[in-house]
């Protein structure tokens, strides 16, 4: 931790120099390029294709948040019960579906560009805030269980103020497993024309400029290990919080 | 089929299975195109052939979903799903003659929607069903072994070696076993080197907490790195390493191909392989370490005898993780040049030949499908024989 007090901001002004200011990197970049090849990539500007691949990122990872956690709600109800043990198959076998097989198999279906990325980043994105969130909801402390029901609390009431807020830590894990995975899938996008920060990468490994693979890993590489990192800052306050 | 009966006995998964399976009857079952890039016809089950040869299969996967209501006898919905099963490739080995009959030379006929959709319904079915059963270890991996054996005896047998994807397959057959071993040897060499080092490195971090404080963290920031940029970034290093050290070339190491491949994957193994590790040795009860310390162990004893054998389940849990995972990032060793089911993917892709994606694709989830199922028949086989014992 104390690493990080120095190396969270310098590693964020390192990111918003690649992003917004590529030029200062030619150097640094340049013994990478191919031969008389460009060094940096311009031909879209890296705010726009970050901002495209966070927005892909933050609206699956929405999507997949509000509706796994639905779904996690109804099986962990008496009247769902019965498909608890359906729903951690399906979990379990959802998620040895490797996220690229998940992605190319959504071309077939739903054709080139940012839909089947979306769709496919959905999907994946579902499985691993399921699997925590049924864990919470179905792990807490009993005697905290029949204290909510001492007080008179009705199942509406329980659920929204206790369960909820008790299932809260082990939900964030979900989704912050889930929305690396997403980063890393929606890199992958761009093979399929999604417009993303892979395509950056894709873009140098096709010409065999180096200096573009290097540019674009440098940028999604900060990118996906500072939002682990703030996830994981705000999952130990959480935890501080409700356990203290 | 007698679904009748008070609705405690039906079994509520079954009535959705039953319902998203006769919806998906209503689909497309197969399509017929011109050739492998157009989109084709959609066609759906019952017009696929003549009535007298596509009725056994639809009344199989009518049967099917019905037997899968019966809450109570968990075995009738396991046949229940292999009719199920049986009557949609039935349909696929009927539908497929009958519709390339006159329809041109180019003309490819591929399993549509419906198709994938029942074969989504019916195989959870089957997992619903084996759920309730619980078979022991050995009961799921003879059922393990008859399942792949009837695949490889249907695909063997060439009563599907006309759709549209074994075609794909068999223009480029060399290449499919190149891919298959190449990409064996990417999943499971990169998890026996992340073994080599993070083993050690694991029992290493259990006995020292500063050690273990340094390296998990930085293993599990590597794990956060998006996979393409991993793939990307191996190619400087690789490079300048197979430029600069005497002999590297010789031996394959270069920017491009197999080795940047490998090691992204031996990075991406450490960390499952290290972190279970440390958290199969320190599962061992206090009461069982304090017994091995009376009986006047040293630390060595207590590892390999008591430590070891009580943390495997957990270990081998690690190496499940690992293989699945590989399996699924080797397709990425498609876009540098490393070989494997990936190159069949994004040619696919580049081509939009979907059949050539489903190509590279299919195999890749099988292989990740059997990998964990067979990891977890192990982990209980470890599991149950400590206690057994003890």
């Amino acid at each position: 931790m104390r690493i990080g007090t120095f190396l969270r901001p310098a590693l964020t002004l390192l990111l918003l120099a690649l992003v917004l200011r590529p030029v200062w990197f030619t150097p640094l970049f340049a013994p990478f390029a191919s031969a008389g090849g460009p060094v940096i990539y311009e031909r879209a500007s890296l705010l726009s294709l970050s901002i495209s691949h966070l927005g892909l990122v933050a609206a699956a990872s929405a999507a997949a948040t509000l509706v796994a956690v639905t779904l996690a709600i109804l099986v962990t109800r008496p009247a769902g019960a019965a498909f608890l043990p359906l729903s951690r198959t399906i979990t379990n076998m959802g998620q040895t579906f490797p996220p690229v097989a998940v992605l190319a198999l959504a071309v077939p279906a739903l054709g080139f560009g940012a839909g089947p990325t979306l769709v496919a980043l959905f999907l994946y994105g579902l499985l691993p805030i399921f699997e925590n969130a049924i864990v919470a909801l179905s792990t807490l402390p009993p005697a905290t269980m029949e204290a909510a029901r001492g007080i008179g609390l009705n199942r509406w009431q329980q659920l929204v103020r206790v369960e909820l807020p008790l299932a809260l830590p082990v939900t964030l894990t979900g989704i912050r497993l889930s929305v690396v995975i997403a980063l890393g899938t929606a890199t992958l996008g761009s093979t399929v024309a999604a417009r993303t920060l892979g395509e950056v990468i894709i873009a140098g490994l096709l010409t065999n400029n180096t200096a573009f693979v290097l540019q674009g890993g440098l940028i999604v590489g900060l990118f996906a290990v500072l939002i682990y990192d703030a996830l994981v800052q705000l999952e130990t306050r959480l935890v501080r919080r409700t356990g203290g | 089929m007698n679904a009748k009966g008070s609705a405690g006995a039906l079994s509520a998964p079954g009535i959705l299975f039953a319902v998203l399976g006769l919806a998906a009857m209503l689909a497309p079952f197969m399509t017929l195109a011109a050739n492998r890039i157009v989109a084709g016809d959609a066609i759906v089950a019952w017009r696929l052939a003549e009535p007298g040869v596509t009725l056994p299969g639809l009344l199989s996967l009518a049967a099917g979903l019905a037997l899968g209501l019966l809450a109570a006898w968990p075995r009738i919905r396991m046949a229940g799903a292999a009719l199920g099963l049986a009557g949609l490739f039935w349909l696929l080995m009927a539908g497929t003659p009958n519709l390339l009959a006159g329809a041109g030379e180019y003309a490819r006929v591929s399993p549509a929607a419906g198709f994938w959709c029942l074969l989504a319904v019916f195989i959870l079915l089957m997992s619903d069903a084996l759920g309730n059963l619980a078979p022991g270890p050995l009961a799921r991996a003879a059922l393990l072994i008859a399942a792949l054996a009837a695949l490889t005896l249907v695909l063997w047998s060439g009563a599907l070696s006309d759709l549209s994807i074994m075609q794909e397959y068999a223009g480029r057959k060399p290449a499919f076993i190149d891919a298959f071993v190449r990409h064996l040897g990417l999943a499971f060499g990169s998890l026996a080197i992340a073994g080599v080092i993070g083993f050690p490195l694991g029992i290493l971090c259990h006995s020292r907490a500063q050690l273990r404080g340094a390296i998990l963290p930085v293993l599990s920031f590597l794990q956060t790195i998006p996979s393409l940029a991993m793939f990307g970034l191996m190619i400087p290093i690789l490079g300048w390493v197979g430029e600069t050290v005497p002999g590297a070339q010789s031996i394959g190491i270069a920017g491009i191909g197999f080795a940047p491949a490998f090691l992204a994957l031996v990075f991406y193994s450490l960390l499952p392989v290290v972190g279970n590790t440390v958290a199969g040795l320190s599962a061992a009860p206090p009461a069982a370490i304090e017994a091995a310390r009376g009986m006047g162990m040293t630390q060595r004893q207590r590892l390999l005898r008591v430590e070891l054998p009580l943390g495997l389940p957990v270990i081998l849990t690690g190496v499940r993780i690992v293989l699945v995972q590989n399996i699924g990032l080797a397709v990425i060793a498609g876009l540098i040049g490393g070989g494997g089911f990936g190159t069949f993917v994004f040619q696919g892709l580049n081509q939009t030949a979907t059949d050539l994606i489903l190509l590279g694709a299919l195999p890749t989830v099988m292989l990740a499908l059997v990998a964990a199922i067979a990891m977890d028949i192990l982990v209980d086989l470890v599991r149950t024989t400590p206690e057994a014992t003890a």
